[in-house]
Formats: structure tokens, C-alpha cells, sequence
């Protein structure tokens, strides 16, 4: 079995999850049995002044009849005294020793005010500090939260006076909503963060109920922007981390705690292939309980021994070195589409998605035989009318079903790929309802590598 | 007879579609893929947009859905019920290809139609202004529903004229309990009726006909299987179901539901209809099927091809014999015939003392039609094949251009769909056919215009169709 422990900015644990800061982490009693249920560690839900919370708080995104693609809260940090909170993180760290505590931290912008927070926060034997410059709403109405981490120059003030006290790891955690992420990401390390988390959540309006016309979360009749989270956000958090990690300036060797979506073991994956030493989960964990972390544990495990990873830096940040600007992607590098016939269920959706919204290179005139090549009939899409008689068949005396072709899926309703048309865009794989039926592949151009970059080059030279 | 058929079909379809709530509804909505071209789509009779009406229950636009299935069936709600959708839509859908079970649409239009018909259900009409022609549909079944919700639709005076006292036919009579109830088809009946159709209650008889064709510009036929002339002998009324109609005992074998006959068959007539009657005697287990004709084999009205297989297959004939009484006997019954000479004008006449006795566990009678489809015939030139009304199957007209058929009259008794679908067909063609007739009236009145322009505009009408 596969060996996940982790070193994170020299924060250790037993495997790469943790909790993020939020609901899950709100007590002791419930970081307890988080850590029960086998999570690595615990980042605690942001200890400041306490505050009063509005109910209610949530709102969500479905899609498809499934709930909470997207979950937007306008919860603050935690309402809980400081010193409930820090003597019940003291108690955690005695009963668990070996799992990661982090301690969440937001007081005002005053040199005395992050002192004084570090120091007791360091009191109860916390294994690091995360400093919230990320809430994205009501805290940063009052001068804190993502008010700091979107001015490069106040959270690099501030980082660096909590650097002057601190004795453990110290980890900046990010706010997405800002034009370059990279901008903050390298003032934290100028001040001489330890660490980096992103990303905290996205400024967001789930929706408006179509009854009331009320914006939603609803909170007596008024509504306010939430951060976003959950499935939804995860394509943006990994090109969050991927544009820090890559960074010439900030990105070399900085640890970086991966956040946004993760629901199991292949999420994180993909955040440990970007480079990133540890994860967080939030919603999931919101959503489903603590129990998700087992099944990312085992699917974890599974995949590493499968692939021949004994240790996750055997894979951390393999994927990083193939991610480059588009400048430099290959011009002369060509895929088409192929589709397999004998999987096809005859949807047609391949074909109307590329009529429709590509380049008009599938078709659906095929009555006989396979047809491969540069033949381009541009048949119309057929139109239902209602000369097209049909009666309900009748066992005995209605005519066989005709079925043309030697598929399961009748020829007439198999589409085909003009290649020669075919741009190679991937939309109709991606629409296409049947799993590895419609293949890009490569067609050889015969021309050597050449990216954007090297052709302007060249224009400019030639 | 009725009853056991019933309770066999609900032994295989135990509860056929029960209903889905509106979270259900949208988690099954979403399994659909949204197909281009849908083939569920041109599995259905009625042609409904499927994937479009099943799109609108995932986007919690329900009413947009029912007015979706409505659009292509006013019954859309019966159907939902009715219909053998593992044959129909449900059969063609494309997750079968990956093994995952179809999209449940059937309950998904059931769904529809209950929460259209909870919020009390109107239609609407399609056009705003009156078309002064009068259509009269014929019975008041789900073909005849189907013509005349749409030609109403479109603004014309339609009448539907039915001798029983609920409107419905088949639906509201005929259509196992457990399936449709019958207040669910009047609750359909009625939104017809909001539209502004007429309904009458009259039998249609020779007299009847005369006043309908004088005041209607077409008539729809939606007579449903109806029944064949009853054998017309001493003793007919005793032996109960032992006499079978031709018509109900082939639907009932089509529909699955096969009647039971002993292994002695008589089958009188010998028309098409009373071919397949004997063939399906033969292959329903009898040893012995007999046809009593009472004119010569030179002169059957069935087609010579039909005679052969149905030779081929065993049947025996007696020609020149007309059966007189029936009785019960024993386990059986006992059929009395007499043999008849025809004169050179083909008058016949019973030949004195030439009286047997045939003994057999079932008749069927296949003798002519009923009365009304006989009166047509004969009469109106609708032209008749193999006991069923003969249509253009695109326009639903028959022989006689004013007269236009659809449903069980014409397809021999298939589905509440099929019917429905073919009722709507024939109010396409109904309202093309009359804009035509129209027009040319307006041309001869206009004598500026061309007459093939107006020949045109009419043949685009009946195209769009
Ligand atoms: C209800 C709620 C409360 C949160 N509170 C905090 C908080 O107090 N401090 C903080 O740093 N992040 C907070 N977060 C942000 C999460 O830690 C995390 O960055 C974000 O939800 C993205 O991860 P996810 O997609 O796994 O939920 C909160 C998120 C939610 C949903
Ligand atoms: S890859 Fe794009 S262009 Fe090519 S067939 Fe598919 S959708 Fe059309
Ligand atoms: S999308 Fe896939 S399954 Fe559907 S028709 Fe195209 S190739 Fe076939
Ligand atoms: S065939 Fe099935 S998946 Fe496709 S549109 Fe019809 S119901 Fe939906």
C-alpha cells in the first residue's frame, strides 16, 4: 500500500487531506471526530474577534437535477470567543498529536492586534498559522479578508508582522478575486510566508427565486454577493495554483495547499499532480460528512499503487511541466475525430453540436456502408413531418424493423466525420453520451513542431 | 370474455405507468439526452417532441411541456396511460444502446398532462378567426377526438356525433379500468368541448346521414371496429358467446389478447375479413375450420390470393349453403343450413328438404359490415378493403373526397395513439382539402386569377400537412 504521508511547509501528517477552514472545523469535538474518520488534518474554522452571523447564509447552484454543483455562503469567521476557541484547539493538539492543526487566524490591520493573535494562537501547541486574507464578503467590509489579500502591499505588511513573532509554519491563504494571483502570491513570500492556500471562495449570486424575484440566500428580505465554492469552482482554483507554482518570480519550491472542489481521491489527484503538497475540502465535507476522506484515502492509495508511486512526491507536480503558454503549443499538431461505430447509440448530438457550434463536418446522410474520406454531401438535417407514417407495431403483421448495417446502432443513424473538414476542436467527444466513443486522433501533418511563437519569430526575421 | 381479458393484461402490465411527483419527474427528465432527430420521437404515432416536452419538465416549465404533447396529441393524457410504450417511444429510445433502461417517457407525459389537467387545462385556439365550414365527426372516439380538436384549432365548425350518451368511444368504454379510468377521458372529452366542439348524441342511420352531408362540408369517420352484421338466424340470440364477430375476434388476436375457440370453427361469408378469421381459427389451436358461402367459389369477395393460403392452411369450404338456425348442443353448438340454387340473375333461393347439420364449438359471423359502414359503401362510394374503410393514408381521405376516415374503421383496431394520429391526419387533410375547394370556388368567382396558381396554393396546403 501506498505511503501518503505528507510534509507541508514542515507541517506533517498522515496523508495530504485536510479539512479546510469552515463548518467542519468549527470545534474541537468536531475536528476530533474528523480526525476519527481519518483525515490528515484540520485547518480551524478563522479565529478573530467574534462575530455575529445572519441567518440564513447558504445558497446553491443545481445543475441537472443534482444538487450543489456550486455552494455560495455569506457566513463570516467564526462566532465563537477566542479563547473557547483556542483552548479547545489546545485540547485537539494534546488528544492528537500526529494529525496537522493549523490555526486559522483575521484580526484588524494593526501590527499589536496580529501579535498578540499569533502569540496565543502558538500558545495552544498549533502546528502553523493561516492567515485569512481571503473572505470575500463582510469581512472585507471592515477593512480585513480579501480587503488585505487583493492590495499586494497589505498582505505583504501583514504577513511580515506575523512573521516577526511566529515560530511555526506561517501559510498565506489566497483570495481568488483578483486579476493575477500571482501579484499576492509573491508579496506573501516576500514577507516570508511558509506556505500559500488557494483558494478561498469566488464572488458570486447563485440565483434569484423566479417566484419571489428574491436574490438567494435570502436573509429577511435582502440578499448580499457570497463566496462561491464546490464542484464548480475546482477548474479555477487548479489554474489558480497552476499560475503560482508556474510563476518564475514566487513559484519555485513554494508549498502550496490546494483548494476548491475537491470531492475525492481524483480531484486531489489532479491538485498534487499540479504541484501542490497538501489539499483542502470544504463543501464536500459539507455535503457528504466526514466519511468522504475514506473513500479518497483507499481510491488514492489504489491509483499510486497501480501507477507505481510509493510516495506522493513520486508524482507531485508531474503534470505542472506540461502546462506553457499557448504560444508555445505545436500549430502543425492535428487531431480528428473518429467515431466508433459499433458504440454508437445514434444520439446524433455529435452531429447537431458540430453543425450547430463547430465546423460543420459531421454527417448524418450514411444509408449504406461505411463512408471515410474527403466526401462531402452536406445532406440537410432530416425534418420530422408527419408524412413519415407510424403505427404501432403489430407482432404478427406489421413489417420487420429495418436495420441497416452491421452495428447494434442502425447505419442511417450512426453520423460520420468529414476529416478533411474537421478542425479538431473535441467538442462532439466531449458532447458525445458514450464513453470512448468518439477518438481524437492524431493525422499527421508531416510538418515539423512549430508554435506561434517561433512563427512570429520567423515573420519578424523573414 | 371482457373481463378475463382484462385481468390477463393486468396480470403482464401489473401497474403500467404510476405516477412520478415533481422531483422524481425532474431527476427522470434529466436522464434524457435531448437526441437530435429523436427516434423516440418517430416511434411515436402522434409524433411528439419528445425530447423538447421531456426538456421543459427539466426546466420546470411544465405547462410549456403539456402544450408540447398536446400539440401533436390531444390525448396526450390517456395515451400516457395507454400506450404499449415498450413498443412505441420508450422501445426506440438510444439508452438502450448502453444498456441503461429508457427514459421513462411515459410517465414523464403522465406527469405533464396531471399537472396541465390540475391546473385546470385549457386549450387554446390557434387561429382567431371563424372558418365558416362544418365538419362532422362520427362517433366520438379518440379519432374522432384528435379531427376535431385540431380542425377546431384551426377555426372551423366542427360537430361530433356519437349514439352513446359519454363521448370518449373506446376510452371511456373500452380501455381496462386499471389503465384509463373513464372520468380521466371525459376530463380529455372536456377540454375538446372548452375549444367550442359540438357534441350529439344520435344514432346514424340512412336519415341521419342524408341531414349530416347536407349540412356538413365533410364528415370524419371514426366509427371504431363497430360490429359486422350479426348472423340473422333462429336461435342466434342462445348460444351467447359461442358467436363471434369476425372484426373483434381478429383485434382481440392482433392486441395479443386472442379469444378462445373451441376445435371446431364455422366461419360464415367469405370475404377477406372472413380469410383471416379462418386462418386465425387455425392458428389459434382449431382442428377444424369450416367457411359456409352461400353463393359459388367463382364469386367470393375475397381476394384469390387469400382463398389459396387459406386453403394451404387447412380450411375447408362448403359453397351454395346459408346457415338458418343455431342451437346449443351438448358442449357445442349445432348449426342447421340449407343449400341454395342461384338463378341467372343471381337471385337465390333455398332449395327445399336440403336441410343438415353441422355441430362445432364456435361461429364466426363474417358477413358484410356494419350497417352504417354498409350504408357508405354502397351508398357514398367509400370505398371498403378487407372489411375496413380504405384511406389515403397521408390525408385520411377515402373514395369519396367529403368523406375522410381514421382510427380502428381504418386500421383494423390498433392503439389509442394510432387512432389519435390518424384523426389528426385527417384534419390536415380535412383543412387542406376544404382551403382547395375554397379557393377554386374563389377562382371561378374571380375569373382575374389563374386557375393553376390557385391549384398550387392549395396542393402546398395539403403538402404542409
Ligand atoms: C460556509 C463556509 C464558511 C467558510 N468559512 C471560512 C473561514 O472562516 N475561513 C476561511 O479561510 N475559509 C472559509 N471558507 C472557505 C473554505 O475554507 C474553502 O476555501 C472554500 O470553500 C473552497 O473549498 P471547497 O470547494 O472544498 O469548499 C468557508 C467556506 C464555506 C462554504
Ligand atoms: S472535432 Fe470539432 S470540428 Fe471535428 S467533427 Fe468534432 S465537433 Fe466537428
Ligand atoms: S454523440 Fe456519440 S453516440 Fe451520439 S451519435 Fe454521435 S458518436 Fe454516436
Ligand atoms: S431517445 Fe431517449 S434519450 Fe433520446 S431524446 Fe428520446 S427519450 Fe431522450
Amino acid at each position: 500500500m501506498a505511503d501518503l504521508t505528507t510534509n507541508f511547509a514542515g507541517i506533517r501528517s498522515a496523508n495530504p487531506f485536510w479539512l479546510a477552514s469552515g463548518p467542519p472545523t468549527n470545534t474541537g469535538e468536531q475536528i476530533m471526530r474528523a480526525f476519527d474518520a481519518g483525515w490528515g488534518g484540520a485547518v480551524w474554522k478563522t479565529i478573530g474577534e467574534p462575530v455575529v452571523n445572519t441567518s440564513s447564509r447558504y445558497s446553491s447552484v443545481d445543475w441537472r437535477a443534482q444538487r450543489m454543483m456550486g455552494l455560495s455562503n455569506i457566513e463570516l469567521i467564526s462566532d465563537r470567543p477566542i479563547e473557547v476557541n483556542l483552548r479547545e484547539l489546545a485540547e485537539v493538539k494534546r488528544r492528537y498529536p500526529k494529525h496537522a492543526v493549523v490555526a486559522s487566524l483575521m484580526v484588524e490591520s494593526k501590527r499589536e492586534a496580529w501579535h498578540e493573535i499569533v502569540k496565543r494562537a502558538e500558545g495552544t501547541g498549533a502546528d502553523g498559522l493561516e492567515l485569512n486574507f481571503g473572505c470575500p464578503h463582510g469581512m472585507n467590509e471592515r477593512g480585513m479578508g480579501s480587503a488585505v489579500g487583493q492590495v499586494p502591499e497589505y498582505s505583504e505588511r501583514i504577513t511580515a508582522w506575523v512573521k516577526e513573532v511566529a515560530r511555526t509554519p506561517v501559510l498565506v491563504k489566497l483570495t481568488p478575486n483578483v486579476t493575477d494571483i500571482r501579484a499576492i502570491a509573491r508579496a506573501a513570500r516576500r514577507a516570508g510566508a511558509d506556505g500559500l492556500s488557494a483558494i478561498n471562495t469566488i464572488n458570486s449570486i447563485t440565483g434569484i427565486d423566479l417566484d419571489t424575484l428574491m436574490p438567494q440566500p435570502n436573509v429577511d428580505g435582502k440578499s448580499t454577493h457570497g463566496g462561491y465554492c464546490g464542484p464548480a469552482v475546482r477548474p479555477i482554483a487548479l489554474n489558480m495554483v497552476q499560475q503560482i507554482l508556474s510563476d518564475e518570480v514566487g513559484g519555485p519550491g513554494v508549498a502550496v495547499s490546494g483548494i476548491g472542489g475537491v470531492g475525492n481521491w481524483r480531484d486531489a489527484a489532479e491538485f498534487l499532480l499540479m504541484g501542490c503538497s497538501s489539499i483542502q475540502v470544504c463543501t464536500a465535507a459539507m455535503h457528504y460528512g466526514y466519511r468522504i476522506v475514506e473513500e479518497m484515502i483507499d481510491g488514492m492509495s489504489n491509483w499510486m499503487d497501480a501507477k507505481g508511486f510509493a510516495v506522493i512526491d513520486d508524482f507531485r507536480g508531474k503534470s505542472l511541466g506540461r502546462m506553457t503558454e499557448w504560444k508555445h503549443l505545436n500549430l502543425n499538431y492535428k487531431v480528428v475525430a473518429r467515431i466508433d461505430e459499433a458504440l454508437c447509440i445514434g444520439c446524433q448530438l455529435c452531429h447537431i453540436a458540430c453543425w450547430d457550434g463547430a465546423h460543420q463536418c459531421i454527417h448524418v446522410d450514411r444509408v449504406s456502408g461505411p463512408v471515410d474520406g474527403p466526401v462531402e454531401m452536406h445532406a440537410r438535417p432530416r425534418e420530422m413531418g408527419r408524412e413519415r407514417i407510424v403505427a404501432t407495431p403489430i407482432a404478427k403483421l406489421g413489417p420487420p424493423k429495418v436495420h441497416v448495417g452491421p452495428y447494434a446502432t442502425t447505419l442511417e443513424r450512426i453520423p460520420r466525420v468529414d476529416e478533411t473538414e474537421c478542425v479538431g476542436c473535441n467538442l462532439c467527444s466531449l458532447v458525445c453520451p458514450v464513453n470512448g466513443c468518439i477518438a481524437m486522433v492524431e493525422r499527421p501533418t508531416g510538418l515539423a513542431a512549430e508554435s506561434w511563437a517561433e512563427r512570429s519569430r520567423a515573420n519578424i526575421r523573414g | 370474455m371482457q373481463s378475463a381479458t382484462n385481468s390477463e393484461l393486468a396480470q403482464r402490465f401489473p401497474d403500467l405507468h404510476p405516477a412520478l411527483d415533481a422531483r422524481a419527474a425532474a431527476v427522470e427528465a434529466n436522464r434524457c439526452l435531448n437526441c437530435f432527430d429523436a427516434p423516440c420521437m418517430g416511434a411515436c404515432p402522434a409524433h411528439i417532441d419528445v425530447p423538447r416536452f421531456i426538456a421543459m419538465i427539466a426546466s420546470d416549465n411544465v405547462a410549456g411541456s403539456a402544450k408540447t404533447i398536446l400539440d401533436a396529441n390531444v390525448l396526450g393524457a390517456s395515451c400516457a396511460r395507454a400506450c404499449p410504450v415498450e413498443a412505441l417511444c420508450e422501445g426506440a429510445c438510444v439508452l438502450h444502446g448502453k444498456r441503461e433502461r429508457p427514459v421513462e417517457i411515459g410517465r414523464l407525459q403522465r406527469f405533464a398532462m396531471e399537472t396541465f389537467y390540475d391546473a385546470g387545462g385549457r386549450l387554446a385556439l390557434r387561429r382567431r378567426e371563424e372558418r365558416s365550414e362544418r365538419v362532422a365527426c362520427i362517433g366520438a372516439g379518440p379519432a374522432s377526438l384528435a379531427c376535431a380538436a385540431e380542425l377546431r384549432q384551426q377555426g372551423f365548425q366542427v360537430c361530433v356525433i356519437d349514439r352513446r350518451a359519454l363521448p370518449g368511444g373506446l376510452n371511456t368504454y373500452g380501455v381496462a379500468e386499471y389503465k384509463l379510468r373513464a372520468a380521466d377521458s371525459l376530463r380529455e372529452v372536456e377540454m375538446v368541448r372548452g375549444l367550442g366542439v359540438q357534441f350529439e348524441i344520435r344514432d346514424v342511420d340512412a336519415t341521419a346521414l342524408e341531414e349530416i352531408e347536407c349540412a356538413s362540408d365533410a364528415v370524419f369517420l371514426g366509427l371504431g371496429l363497430g360490429a359486422m352484421r350479426r348472423l340473422d338466424v333462429e336461435g342466434a340470440e342462445s348460444v351467447g358467446e359461442r358467436m363471434i364477430d369476425a372484426l373483434e375476434f381478429i383485434a382481440a388476436y392482433k392486441t395479443g389478447t386472442p379469444m378462445r375457440v373451441g376445435p371446431r370453427v364455422i366461419v360464415t361469408g367469405a370475404g377477406n375479413t372472413a380469410m383471416d378469421a379462418a386462418r386465425a381459427a387455425k392458428r389459434l389451436g382449431a382442428e377444424r375450420v369450416t367457411v359456409l358461402y352461400r353463393r359459388q367459389r367463382e364469386e367470393i369477395p375475397a381476394f384469390d390470393f387469400e382463398y389459396e393460403r387459406a386453403l394451404g392452411e387447412g380450411v375447408e369450404f362448403v359453397w351454395a349453403t346459408q346457415p338458418t338456425a343455431i342451437a346449443q348442443r351438448g358442449d357445442g353448438i349445432a348449426l342447421t343450413c340449407v343449400a341454395v340454387a342461384q338463378d341467372a340473375t343471381g337471385k337465390l333461393t333455398q332449395i327445399a328438404d336440403s336441410e343438415f347439420t353441422i355441430e362445432c364449438d364456435a361461429a364466426i359471423s363474417a358477413i358484410g359490415q356494419s350497417p352504417l359502414l354498409e350504408l357508405l359503401s354502397q351508398v357514398r362510394g367509400v370505398a371498403m378493403e378487407r372489411g375496413r374503410v380504405a384511406i389515403n393514408r397521408a390525408t385520411g381521405q377515402t373514395a369519396n373526397p367529403k368523406y375522410f376516415a381514421g382510427g380502428d374503421c381504418v386500421n383494423g383496431g390498433r392503439e389509442v395513439v394510432d387512432a389519435v394520429a390518424d384523426g389528426k391526419r385527417a384534419a390536415l387533410g380535412i383543412a387542406a382539402w376544404l382551403s382547395k375547394t375554397r379557393a377554386e370556388e374563389d377562382a371561378s368567382d374571380n375569373a382575374g386569377i389563374p386557375r393553376s396558381a390557385q391549384d398550387k396554393t392549395g396542393m402546398r396546403g395539403a403538402m404542409r400537412g
